[in-house]
């Protein structure tokens, strides 16, 4: 009932800050270098696209992002699932996973630009790197998460190994996977600008390195203001597919629970 | 259906045991740390019997009923099934779980046809199938429905039209009824014993409810604690179809008297 109202009163809000923030900028006598005004981030944003100076830009980080998603997802899930499965594996891998688990992997971009150059190969393995682990860890503990009830019953049906990873396992896992392709998403985009940074010839993470250069800040809040976007619209993408796939799963609890592992993960990217 | 048919309590032995429990034992972990779960259980159903297993928790009837489906090797004696010695699962085993177990990614029909579909069986037959035991539990209407919007009563009914798609030798049932409430546990008492009278399917019925185990049976087993073992065992000899009036009568009340006498004499249902 009081929904509308509320909607109406977060509207007012956002309003309220941008009025506090204009008014804020010009009375105090900011300079544009320091903190723009919002009409000024405002114009920067349309000149940027009537010029058609952003849109290869965003193409570029988007293809960076999607390419490195799914690369890194579906390594990720591989050896997850490897990992889950076998104990023999999970022993081995477990130091090289625990060794790279805490490393920051943005700290590895500059030497994935030295090791793959400017273009968008180095991009791509950085926002793979980065969004593999979240899927990896969340795969283990979502395939590992089958009620042993569920697992007897396969059990006594002798359900072979396989039909219990497809049957039962696997579906099972969906919703922790799902949170982690989630996670995976954003990690994969802050990957692909974290390697911008670090040396590129395209991009949105290249178009505010040199607009920090040139002290055009209003074209700084405007790029980030389009980067938020890609990352609710990527985000957006991947929460839709989870619903339509996902209509049966009412736990949020179990959802909740891999979110945090997940996140706790977000720490070290 | 004929009660007269159905009514009659199998005797102690008959010649086509499906089960047959010969000296088993179970222990948990080894050496001095050994916890013995089941000691020198003996026992055999028949074929279309319905057997209850009563007794305290902790008296290793659970354990019993895995043994038996061939999910937990027993640590001496032996089960056989239809002649044969149970080592792992075997697909002519049915087994309801306490709890439904049901997959909520599955429909109510895909869910009795999980079993069907392990056992790669004939897809439309088996559908056709489903769709009897939907109907004879009067779930119909509910089959493409998921788990999530029956209620517990009706979830643990797709649990045991599910043990029941792939027609097995014997229903292993490990108290189906324990997390409901009374009332609808009563109810489905008197279901399970319309199912069984109308598939006449050989039932071990495990539950630690003296007067459930009375009512189902035509034969109730009961077991003591630490270690389990058999401390009585008796046949029901009350008409069926029975109702839940029948719980009211002196011949009822003294079979419950007498599964009380048997875990008195072991100290009681702790």
């Amino acid at each position: 009932m009081g929904t509308v109202r509320n909607f109406v009163l977060r509207l007012l809000l956002i309003g309220a800050v941008l009025a506090v923030w204009e008014f804020g900028v010009g009375f105090f006598k900011i300079p544009q270098f320091i903190l723009p005004s919002p009409t000024n981030v405002f114009r920067a944003l349309y000149n940027g696209f009537a010029s058609g100076l952003y849109l290869p830009h965003i193409g570029t980080t988007l293809t960076e992002t999607i390419y490195g998603f799914v690369v890194g997802t579906v390594l990720a899930f591989m050896l997850g699932t490897a990992v889950a499965l076998s104990r023999k594996i999970e022993y081995f891998l477990y130091p090289f996973i625990v060794m790279f688990q805490a490393m920051p992997k943005v700290a590895l971009a500059p030497l994935i630009i030295v090791w793959f150059g400017l273009g968008l190969t180095s991009k791509v393995v950085n926002a793979a790197l980065v969004a593999f682990f979240p899927l990896m860890v969340n795969t283990i503990v979502g395939l590992r998460s089958a009620e042993e009830d569920r697992v007897n019953l396969m059990r006594s049906l002798a359900a072979s190994r396989w039909q219990i990873f497809w049957m039962l396992q696997l579906p099972n896992a969906l919703p922790y996977i799902f949170a982690g392709l989630e996670i995976a998403m954003i990690f994969a985009l802050i990957g692909a600008i974290v390697a911008e940074f670090v040396g590129a010839e395209k991009g949105l993470g290249m178009l505010i390195q040199s607009m920090n250069f040139t002290m055009d800040v209003a074209g700084q809040f405007s790029v980030l203001l389009i980067l938020s976007v890609l990352g609710l619209l990527l985000n957006g993408i991947v929460a839709y597919t989870r619903r339509r796939v996902l209509f049966w799963d009412t736990s949020r609890d179990a959802d909740a629970a891999s979110k945090s592992q997940g996140q706790k993960q977000g720490g070290a990217v | 259906m004929d009660a007269s048919v159905s009514a009659q309590a199998q005797p102690f032995h008959s010649a086509r045991d499906v089960i047959a429990v010969r000296t088993l034992s179970l222990a948990y972990g080894s050496g001095v740390n050994a916890v013995l779960a089941l000691k020198n259980i003996d026992f055999s159903i028949g074929d279309g019997e319905f057997v209850s297993v009563v007794g305290p928790s902790g008296c290793g009837k659970s354990t019993l009923l895995k043994i038996l489906a061939g999910l937990l090797p027993p640590t001496s004696g032996e089960a056989f099934l239809k002649g044969t010695p149970i080592r792992g699962a075997r697909r002519d085993i049915g087994v309801v779980f306490q709890t439904p177990v049901l997959f909520p990614w599955r429909s109510v029909l895909q869910n009795v046809m999980l079993p069907s579909d392990v056992q790669r069986l004939d897809k439309t037959e088996m559908r056709a199938r489903a769709m009897d035991l939907v109907n004879l539990v009067g779930l119909n209407g509910f089959e493409n429905r998921y788990p999530r919007e029956l209620s517990g009563g009706m979830q643990q009914r797709v649990g045991i039209i599910r043990a029941l798609i792939h027609d097995p030798a014997i229903l292993l049932m490990d108290e189906p009824f324990g997390a409901l409430d009374a009332m609808t546990r009563e109810s489905m008492n008197v279901e399970l014993q319309r199912i069984w009278m109308e598939r006449r399917k050989t039932v071990l019925f495990i539950t630690h409810s003296t007067a459930e185990a009375v009512f189902l049976a035509d034969r109730v087993i009961v077991m003591t604690a630490r270690p389990g073992e058999i401390a009585d065992e008796f046949a029901v000899d009350l008409p069926r179809p029975r109702n839940l009036d029948v719980m009211n009568t002196e011949t009822f009340g003294a079979y419950v008297k007498r599964i009380r006498a048997a875990l008195n004499a072991d100290g009681g249902l702790d």
